[in-house]
């Protein structure tokens, strides 16, 4: 084992300079991915690790977010969030997204699939489904707004189709939260489909051409070839749509700010932190929400082990 | 650049330093008004450096004023004059801003003194008063008969009622999806039960009962949505839209601060009609045959703890207030003791409806009424339970106005236990 290590490491450099400087010349040569590093990782710690300290440590107080005394209340903030049921149902408008979640990478699949063969105006079809992703979710949540309001667009696509008496899309708390879900759809589905189109198309094409010569349909293709082929990337987007189901935001702040029974976590977080001045809550909710994506991720790896495919 | 020019043409006139008091430096000035700061201030400052030249004003517009200065107060740059946030208790002001001197003796000189003083100490003055009422229009009111102002919660239901019944108009709207117009009912504290509202309050286990000034406030609003006379879908409104809409009459009535009078004159005259459809009536709130309306202070002008030119700060204040015509530029009400009501009010002196002053709360009080509201979750000076209100009260979310008031009532009263732990 020794022996294959000395094998594997690089030979010493043969130092054209004298044997006293030779250890300088090697340090600095260590140094130097690190002072590349150096900005990078400063800016690393500055805008996340430090903040997200100092959140930690707020989640100990009753920081009202102005007041310059923080006192610490130990454990205070995270007894009330587990024991006051109304700050864990928010959660419950998770599986909305969660379920609309479902159906993006769905069609994110069919499409990305579709759009790997020969297809015509394959090009455009491609940057009609990925479009969405890189508009402004601000702009996405004004541009809804109007399509699901009364005597909006939407009311005049179903007025079509003879639904002259359509309900309140935003209005109706039955509705709401389906219809901001399928917002979210129409806007993180390109994403998906970007990572599946790029996943399919490093599939090796000799695979497809076996595949024709034993006359595998179309399906068979599918199950066969391409999804054990980006089995990684369907596990990673499933864990990023599950975290992004608990962590919903945009959306729904910008088209109703929480109200009629859409509200989420992370929308009572910031209304706990200023519209109600507890800082010090708000940052336990955020810890609490760090470490339940943290336990997602975790969990994924499990599940999902790193390594090869085994489409080869 | 226009500071700046300012500034040259300002030491050019006064060769000779030390204009009044010999005060000179720079100072900053943090503003929430990024429409006007290149504009009108500019003008101002001109003016103020014709009495004191050697003072040097800049501003900082700050287009999200309040969530951006919630952070900068935890740093010491947080400029030399600036707005006090609403989020601040009156406890903490002391931390953070100069005392202006003391209620008592300002009082004598401006308006509105009691609003952000702590002890006794005044920590900041309003830039310009308000009066709360409602914004309407008068031509769809005539079409249903109404040419007075209600006088009684049952004869504006009526009015509301009749406007439903006989124009197209949408009798009241009340902008849920933008939040903050929900939050203008609160200014009416004061309307209903005199200069003690928030004293009251904080000493009731139970504000939403009847009798009181907070259910006679929120149970307004509630009567309006469940008789289904505001807008059939609240959560896609939007209030430079709802401008429009009064001033074309499809809209009857909206809830607002005198504040909001010269921008449905602005609207008017973008649309080319007439800005006498736009009446300001006092709420239907009575004391012996007497409108009373509730009056209160905009944000309150305040000193920089931190600041090192706290006398030229002090100066610009004071000048700003007595001096400069922001208040009439912005048609709210000069906070100098003794000056008139601006054009836009002129109905409610008609009226005689009498403006309601908060009175000072007592000392050791200051912030009992934000602890129990942020304890309590109730946000009464923001969006979020007013909007519940208007859920329950079209009926997209369950309970009635009994049962939602009786859970506003229990939260009310835990907190309150709680902080008098």
């Amino acid at each position: 084992m020794a022996a294959l290590r000395e094998r594997c490491r690089p030979a010493p450099q043969p130092s054209p300079r004298v044997s006293g400087s030779r250890g300088t010349a090697r340090r600095s040569w260590r140094a130097t991915p690190w002072l590349f590093l150096l900005v990078p990782l400063g800016f690393l710690v500055l805008f996340t690790y430090v903040p997200v300290t100092n959140m930690v440590w707020y989640s100990f107080t009753s920081w009202d977010g102005l007041d310059q005394t923080k006192d610490p209340v130990g454990f205070d903030n995270y007894v009330k969030i587990f024991t006051e049921p109304e700050i864990f149902s928010v959660f419950l408008v998770s599986i909305y997204y969660l379920v609309a979640a479902l159906i993006q990478l769905a069609l994110a699949l069919y499409f990305a699939t579709i759009l790997s063969f020969r297809t015509r105006f394959r090009n455009l079809f491609k940057g009609v489904v990925f479009f969405p992703y890189l508009l402004n979710g601000v702009a996405i949540g004004l541009m809804f707004l109007y399509f699901f309001r009364p005597d909006g667009t939407l009311d005049a696509l179903v007025a079509l189709v003879g639904v002259n008496d359509p309900p309140h899309w935003l209005g109706d708390p039955s509705i709401a939260n389906y219809a901001l879900a399928m917002t979210s759809v129409w806007r993180f589905m390109g994403l998906n489909f970007v990572l599946f189109l790029g996943a399919i198309q490093s599939i090796p094409s000799e695979l497809y051409e076996a595949a024709d010569m034993d006359g595998a349909t179309a399906w068979q293709k599918f199950r066969y070839i391409i999804l054990p082929g980006i089995k990684q990337i369907v596990g990673l987007s499933m864990i990023l749509a599950i975290s992004g189901a608990l962590s919903v935001f945009e959306i729904p702040f910008i088209m109703t700010g929480g109200a009629n029974e859409t509200s989420t976590f992370v929308i009572e977080t910031i209304n706990t932190a200023f519209t109600f001045s507890q800082v010090g809550l708000a940052s336990a909710m955020a810890v609490v929400l760090l470490c339940i994506v943290l336990f997602i991720s975790w969990a994924q790896r499990m599940i999902f082990p790193e390594g090869k495919s085994d489409l080869v | 650049m226009v500071v700046a020019a300012a500034a040259v043409v300002a030491v050019g006139c006064s060769p000779d330093d030390g204009g009044e008091g010999g005060l000179s430096g720079t100072i900053t000035v943090l503003t929430n008004r990024t429409d006007v700061v290149d504009t009108r201030f500019q003008e101002y400052v001109q003016e103020f450096q014709r009495t004191y030249p050697d003072i040097d004003v800049e501003f900082e517009p700050l287009t999200d004023y309040e969530g951006d200065l919630q952070v900068r107060l935890n740093t010491n740059d947080y400029g030399d004059v600036l707005l006090i946030p609403d989020s601040m208790t009156k406890d903490q002001l002391p931390q953070f801003f100069e005392p202006l001197g003391s209620a008592e003796e300002l009082g004598e000189a401006y308006r509105y003194v009691n609003e952000q003083a702590f002890e006794g100490q005044v920590y900041g003055l309003a830039t310009f008063g308000v009066v709360t009422g409602y914004a309407l229009n008068l031509d769809v009111w005539a079409q249903a008969g109404v040419t007075e102002p209600p006088a009684t919660e049952e004869e504006f239901l009526d009015a509301l009622q009749a406007i439903e019944a006989e124009t197209d108009a949408i009798p009241y709207y009340t902008n849920y999806a933008d939040g903050w117009p929900l939050t203008q009912w609160q200014n009416n504290q004061g309307a209903v039960v005199g200069p003690e509202s928030v004293q009251e309050r904080v000493a009731s286990d139970a504000p939403w009962t009847p009798g009181q000034e907070q259910y006679a406030i929120d149970g307004l609003l509630y009567d309006i949505v469940d008789a289904g006379l505001a807008e059939p879908d609240p959560t896609t409104t939007n209030w430079e839209e709802s401008k429009n809409l009064l001033v074309d009459g499809e809209i009857g009535s909206m809830v607002l601060g005198s504040w909001s009078i010269p921008q449905f004159h602005e609207a008017a005259e973008e649309m080319g009609v007439s800005q006498e459809n736009v009446g300001f009536w006092p709420m239907p709130w009575q004391d012996d045959g007497t409108f009373q309306a509730a009056s209160g202070g905009d944000y309150k002008i305040g000193i920089s703890q931190h600041s090192e030119n706290k006398e030229a700060a002090r100066a610009w204040i004071d000048w700003f207030l007595t001096e400069s015509d922001f208040a009439q530029d912005e048609g709210g009400i000069p906070v100098a003791v003794g000056s008139d009501l601006p054009d836009e009010l002129v109905s409610f002196e008609e009226m005689d409806a009498r403006l309601v002053e908060m009175a000072p709360v007592p000392e050791g009080e200051e912030s009992l009424d934000s602890d129990i509201y942020n304890e309590a979750e109730i946000d009464l000076f923001g969006d979020q339970y007013r909007r519940s209100l208007i859920d329950s009260a079209r009926g997209a979310a369950s309970g009635d106005k009994d049962a939602f008031f009786a859970d506003l009532n229990s939260r009310w009263g835990d907190a309150r236990a709680s902080v008098a732990d």
